[in-house]
């Protein structure tokens, strides 16, 4: 056999083939966005028309004229003359899915939640990687070894405990227990391990400077950059969490966005196809936004949980 | 020459602080996780509704596990758990084939420099984005489009297009299945792409500009470099998917039409649910609940350990070897060194 024949023709139609593959790739990626945004598109699209039209057509690509008023038939604000059936339509949705305060509650939970997860993550890991003491390892073994337990093998237990203490229906159990979170341990403790050198802990001790007040204005500047990925996830995992919210809040008045969705996918009668699009627009747009233009970070991020393994 | 300050401060012990430091989270974990475990392990040796407080053994287990138990509609019970089982095997196998193949193709292209791929970062970022968006909303937006009737977009848009019935998306268990998978892959697919790229990306790129020169095409180089390189990251990924798909909850639940969730769609995680949120304490089955999530832990252990012994670092375990050799070889060295002195 010649070597011709193993090697093929030097350099026959190469850039001809990479241009082509790259082409095909680029197809398959144009695809896979479209499959990505398409049904979010459709379903902003869908949110501008209202009721009447969409039983006529439901099949909508381009945008309608009735946003407004799909708006004001979930806020409940509608004008006098407005027909029996709109207004019972109108209070049904606005007490499933009140946005203002499904914002408030979302955003309380998420935002105390993360402060409270990064916050005490990056003390539990600091307090592994700076002293030694005898169940140092210990801990750090069973921090790993509980990092994987799915919550809902807990939840029984957690809820009829909830029920004893007289907390459901309060946002407690679903913000304090973000204190003990053994992924964001771990992901801190290897960032320490990697990029914090235990040196300047040495020499804050020798300026006098006490234990808590090095790890508050020396430690913390100093561990920015995982706190930021790490609250960023947070922040996305409780605002999505409807499990946990669910079978702690039972009072609408304490309801948090995916649970309100989830009320206005229950609907069975006196369903308004347009404002059901808007419900679930107003329960998408925040995350979406907030997505786009913290992305890099995110990706980042994601990209980091994965070499670590 | 360490200063007097700095000798006095290596006298001093910190190990209290190193325990007050982590106290905060051992005190919220064992009263928020392990005690709940712990009760939850209790209840599952508790009966189910009314009589919630009798002790009853291993009646629930042999219950849900054989349909044995001594309650009314043990066999029914049975039943339904192993369906949830069946269910959940099933939706987790359909979402996680196609979803690491797509991942695993994708990052391939993406991490390949020979292929000059314009907007990659977009592409990427766009992919990620259903990871994002809330679980619930997601079921309710697909609600929203794939409805059983012809007023739903999607029916809508195939009847305009010639098909004359429309397709029962949600009401029938089959098209609801594949539907829920198509979500699933759809939300997972970009994390796992990019969890794949990086590992991708770990690999030293010497080895494939070497199978280049030596004439690998792309597919000798995938099978033959990348692949079994790639082996670590993709047990990984596997174990934490299946940890992942034991736990799939949002979608099953939420896809369905009406008040009720789709007993097709059932997965163990909406068992558990459905069995311990029944209303008051004397309405709920915390006992079957509770039997139930013994079960999921005990699977979940099994392949955490999995996860774990494939993870463990290997180089530092080569090295311990090598240290403690080395040491027993300096010793036996001095013994003899001693004894011709």
């Amino acid at each position: 056999m010649s070597l011709k024949s193993d090697y093929g023709q030097p350099k026959d139609n190469y850039h001809a083939k990479i241009i082509a593959k790259s082409a095909c790739i680029f197809a398959v990626c144009v695809i896979l966005t479209l499959i990505c945004l398409v049904p979010i598109y459709i379903l902003i699209v869908n949110s501008t028309h209202d009721h009447m039209h969409l039983s006529a057509n439901p099949s909508n690509f381009w945008f309608g004229s009735s946003l407004g008023n799909n708006f004001k038939t979930l806020m409940n604000n509608l004008p006098d003359d407005a027909s029996k059936s709109l207004k019972r339509v109108a209070t049904q949705y606005h007490n499933a899915f009140n946005v203002g305060q499904g914002y408030f509650n979302s955003l309380i939970i998420a935002g105390c939640t993360t402060l409270l997860t990064v916050f005490f993550s990056a003390m539990t890991a600091y307090g592994l990687t700076v002293y030694e003491f005898k169940l140092n390892s210990a801990a750090y073994t069973f921090i790993i070894a509980v990092m994987m337990i799915p919550v809902q093998v807990s939840s029984a237990g957690f809820v009829r405990f909830m029920y004893s203490l007289h907390l459901i229906n309060n946002f407690i159990p679903l913000i304090v227990p973000a204190i003990a979170a053994p992924a964001v341990i771990f992901f801190m403790v290897s960032y320490m391990k990697s990029s914090f050198p235990l040196d300047i802990v040495e020499a804050s001790r020798i300026d006098g400077c006490g234990e808590f007040r090095t790890f508050l204005t020396i430690a913390i500047p100093m561990m920015k950059p995982a706190i930021a990925v790490q609250a960023i996830f947070a922040f996305v995992a409780n605002w999505n969490n409807y499990y946990t919210q669910n079978m702690i809040l039972k009072n609408e008045k304490l309801a948090t966005v995916p649970i309100m969705v989830s009320k206005v996918l229950a609907f069975d009668k006196n369903i308004d196809n347009g404002v059901n699009f808007l419900c679930v627009t107003l329960s998408i747009l925040p995350i979406v936004i907030v997505y786009f233009i913290l992305s890099k970070f995110i990706i980042a991020g994601v990209a980091l949980g994965g070499v670590k393994e | 020459m360490a200063s007097a300050a700095q000798r006095r401060i290596k006298a001093i012990s910190y190990a209290k602080y190193g325990y007050m430091f982590i106290a905060p989270f051992f005190l919220v974990y064992c009263f928020f996780q392990v005690w709940p475990l712990i009760y939850t392990f209790i209840l599952s040796f508790k009966g189910n509704q009314a009589a919630n407080a009798d002790w009853v053994g291993f009646d629930n287990y042999s219950t849900i596990l054989f349909g044995r138990g001594s309650a009314a509609g043990a066999a029914a019970t049975h039943e339904e758990f192993a369906r949830a089982l069946g269910n959940t095997f099933i939706l987790w196998f359909g979402n996680f084939i196609p979803q690491i193949l797509l991942s695993l193709l994708l990052a391939v292209w993406f991490t390949d420099a020979k292929v000059k791929l314009p907007g990659k970062g977009f592409f990427k970022i766009v992919m990620y984005m259903p990871n994002i968006i809330t679980a619930a909303s997601v079921a309710a937006l697909y609600v929203n489009l794939f409805g059983d009737s012809k007023y739903y977009f999607i029916n809508a848009t195939l009847m305009k297009l010639g098909m004359a019935e429309p397709i029962q998306f949600i009401a029938d268990p089959t098209n609801a299945k594949i539907m829920v998978m198509f979500i699933q892959t759809w939300l997972w697919f970009g994390n796992t792409m990019i969890m794949l790229m990086s590992g991708i990306m770990g690999i030293n790129p010497s080895l494939f500009e070497a199978a280049d020169i030596d004439g690998a095409n792309s597919g000798q180089q995938f099978f033959k470099i990348t692949l079994p390189l790639l082996q670590p990251i993709m047990v990984y990924t596997l174990v934490t998917s299946m940890i992942g798909g034991l736990q799939m909850f949002d979608i099953p639940y939420l896809f369905h039409n009406g008040a009720q969730f789709s007993k097709h769609l059932e997965t163990v995680a909406v068992y558990i649910y459905y069995n311990f949120n029944k209303g008051t304490v004397e309405q709920a089955s915390y006992g079957y609940a509770g039997a139930a999530s013994i079960i999921i832990f005990a699977i979940t252990a099994v392949l955490g350990s999995i996860t774990f012994y494939m993870n463990r670092d290997k180089d530092a375990i080569a090295k311990k070897k090598q240290r403690k050799k080395a040491e027993k070889q300096y010793k036996a060295k001095m013994k003899q060194g001693g004894l011709t002195l």
